[in-house]
């Protein structure tokens, strides 16, 4: 294991990634907002007495779409991203990805059900499907734990138990649907993923979550450290492979929670950011995890630039994206990963 | 029971060139059996090309709710056994369990229809019915106001009520047109404009589409136009983009109690037009969909709308 003693320029560098990344992302959309206005709307706002480019239309534009959806898509990216490096040290399998436990499956459930059912009690606000998403994945992910544990609670059993839930969520699911074939356009939207449909609300629904489950992460990255070594180490030095696999498990399961509630299903930046982290600053988690989060945050937002002018003024879904991203970049992978063995 | 296939995927309806003879338009019904318009064999044109019809049909299963709509409206109601779960207009339209968007062609069978009429979205299911001899009318969805007049006289004529089709759809053009034509005499030269939303997703309809077709009679101009080359008339758009082209009028084609104040509250929607005057309108979800004789209802609506926000802009 490389152990990068440049740790801090690394942080700087994501840093500076993700400011610019932000920074674009705000100056890009559908609507005719120029960089100059921006700079002119800031201006205004610390210098009095100048007139800001923008009309208040615009304004609110700016301030309650697109800046809030340049946040809310760093925040996801983030999440997922961390999440992603957290699973795939847990599992020590490069290819595990947020949604390996079920939480796609419960969150699709959970959403189609209020999508389906809500509308016929004529009660189906906005704000019930990213709660139930949240409460769905949660459960799909206690599911597959608890039944992976029953099962002697190796990554092994836990991978099979996730796959076990996952199919089931998602025929359940499936079946729901079927019930309601009218609103099929809606749920494939929400399954499609993207951070455009929200404002600051979304942001502050999950930004408790998402604060706690990072904190978490970035504090466990130690113990992925020496779990890597291998149970019967981590063991020996007085760890306790179970209880790790719990904590990081429940964490990052969290931060996938909170970002499918306000997304939908986004895949691949999960497995995508990570990798692309451990060839620049290799495999020790202290960093994996901090640079994961930076670097998805960044990229999530540059993806959603894409997804947001590629058609404009129509949106591209950010999972369509992401998955056009994903696909050669597992290509890549696995050419490599025989020379390097991750 | 012979097909040609002629024109395989577009619908060139067969368009009868009559004299639109003012009807009135109302839905009076015929008690069916009577041989207005009655004689068979007719050929008519479908989605898929040209159908044979040999003897009038007693047992009509109707899976679209647009077409159960009209075949109530031109007096064949009688001769209609079954009609899909969305086919809940008129009342007493047979509506069924049966599904519009996956046949089931077993239960179709059960009620031995001798014509099955199927939306383009079923068209798959055809094969299947045709292969245990029953004859499938797969309805087109009409693209414009021409389409729809020509479609109640389509399946008039493939029903054995072309004459009475014929006076329900000229009746429809009237009332359409002099609906059309109060509008614009009472808001003058105002160029006003639209945001039609499909899902509370905005997904929007452009101009290409039969409803965007409608409010462009009236002389609406749509924001979605601009993403016209995308998603076949419906795309999907960026909430800062509808916001910046700050529509005069907003319609919703979908149903719940909350629906409008949810677009109120939206980010930023508090300096759109159409939310600042209330000229946000909750259409019928049904009546905005189908492209049967409750279009006039549906023209009605866009009217009142349109007169109201001309006030709005005036004050």
């Amino acid at each position: 294991m490389r152990r990068p003693r440049l740790t801090w320029a690394w942080l700087a560098a994501g840093l500076a990634v993700l400011a610019a990344a932000l920074v674009l992302g705000a100056t890009a959309g559908a609507a005719s907002i120029t960089p100059a206005d921006i700079g002119g709307e800031l201006l205004s706002r610390v210098w009095p007495g100048m007139d800001s480019p923008l009309d208040e239309r615009e304004r609110a534009v700016l301030v309650q779409l697109r800046l809030p959806r340049v946040v809310l898509g760093a925040v996801v990216g983030g999440l997922l991203a961390t999440a992603g490096a957290s699973y795939q040290g847990v599992f020590r399998n490069p290819l595990a990805d947020p949604y390996l436990l079920g939480a796609a499956g419960g969150a699709g459930l959970g959403a189609t059900l209020v999508m389906v059912f809500g509308q016929s009690l004529d009660a189906a606000p906005q704000a019930a499907i990213p709660a139930s998403a949240f409460v769905g994945a949660l459960l799909g992910v206690a599911a597959a734990y608890a039944l992976g544990t029953t099962a002697g609670g190796g990554s092994a059993a836990l991978v099979l138990a996730g796959v076990a839930v996952s199919s089931f969520l998602s025929a359940a699911q499936t079946l729901v649907q079927q019930f309601r074939l009218d609103d099929l356009q809606r749920v494939y939207t929400w399954l499609l993923g993207g951070v455009g449909h929200g404002g600051w609300d979304e942001v502050r629904m999950i930004a408790p979550y998402a604060v706690v489950s990072v904190l978490l992460l970035l504090a466990c990255g130690y113990l992925l450290d020496m779990l890597a070594l291998g149970d019967e180490k981590a063991h020996s030095l007085g760890l306790n492979p179970a209880a790790v696999r719990m904590l990081v498990i429940s964490a990052a399961s969290l931060a996938t929670a909170a970002a499918v509630a306000v997304s939908g299903l986004i895949g691949f930046v999960g497995i995508i950011v990570p990798h692309m982290v451990r060839r620049l600053v290799g495999t020790g988690h202290r960093l994996l995890l901090p640079m994961s989060l930076l670097v998805g945050a960044g990229f999530m937002v540059l993806v959603d630039i894409v997804a947001r002018t590629a058609l404009a003024p129509a949106e591209l879904p950010l999972g369509v994206v992401t998955a056009f991203l994903g696909a050669p970049f597992f290509i890549v992978i696995l050419r490599t990963t025989r020379h390097r063995g991750t | 029971m012979r097909r040609a296939l002629t024109t395989p995927a577009i619908a060139a309806l067969a368009v009868l060139p009559l004299a639109a003879c003012g009807g009135t338009g109302t839905q009076e019904e015929d008690s069916g059996g009577g041989n207005a318009g009655g004689e068979f064999p007719v050929t008519v044109t479908d989605a898929r090309g040209e159908l044979d019809i040999d003897e009038r049909p007693e047992r009509i299963v109707s899976l679209s709710p647009t077409l159960t709509e009209t075949l109530f409206a031109v007096g064949a109601g009688d001769q209609v056994v079954a009609a899909d779960e969305h086919s809940n207009y008129p009342e007493e339209a047979p509506d069924t369990d049966l599904s519009g968007f996956t046949p089931n062609v077993e239960a179709i069978t059960e009620h031995d229809p001798d014509l099955v009429i199927l939306g383009r979205d079923a068209q798959d299911s055809a094969g299947q019915l045709e292969d245990v001899n029953i004859p499938v009318f797969v309805a087109p969805a009409a693209e414009t106001l021409d389409d729809a007049y020509d479609q109640v006289r389509t399946v008039g004529k493939a029903t054995g009520h072309a004459d009475k089709a014929d006076t329900v759809a000229s009746g429809m053009e009237s009332d359409i047109d002099d609906t059309i034509a109060e509008t614009t005499d009472a808001i003058g030269d105002t160029d006003l404009t639209y945001y039609h939303e499909l899902d509370q997703e905005m997904y929007s309809v452009t101009s290409d589409t039969f409803i965007g077709q409608v409010y462009s009679e009236f002389g609406l101009d749509n924001v979605a136009d601009a993403a016209d080359d995308t998603a076949g008339g419906y795309p999907q758009l960026s909430a800062e983009y509808v916001v910046e082209q700050n529509p005069d009028l907003v319609f919703l084609g979908y149903s719940g109690e909350d629906a409008v104040s949810e677009v109120k509250q939206r980010p930023a929607f508090d300096t759109v037009t159409a939310v600042g005057n209330d000229d946000i309108t909750q259409l019928d979800p049904d009546i905005s969909s189908r492209w049967g004789p409750r279009v006039t209802e549906l023209a009605d609506s866009v009217s009142e709308s349109v007169i109201a926000a001309a006030d709005a802009e005036e004050e």
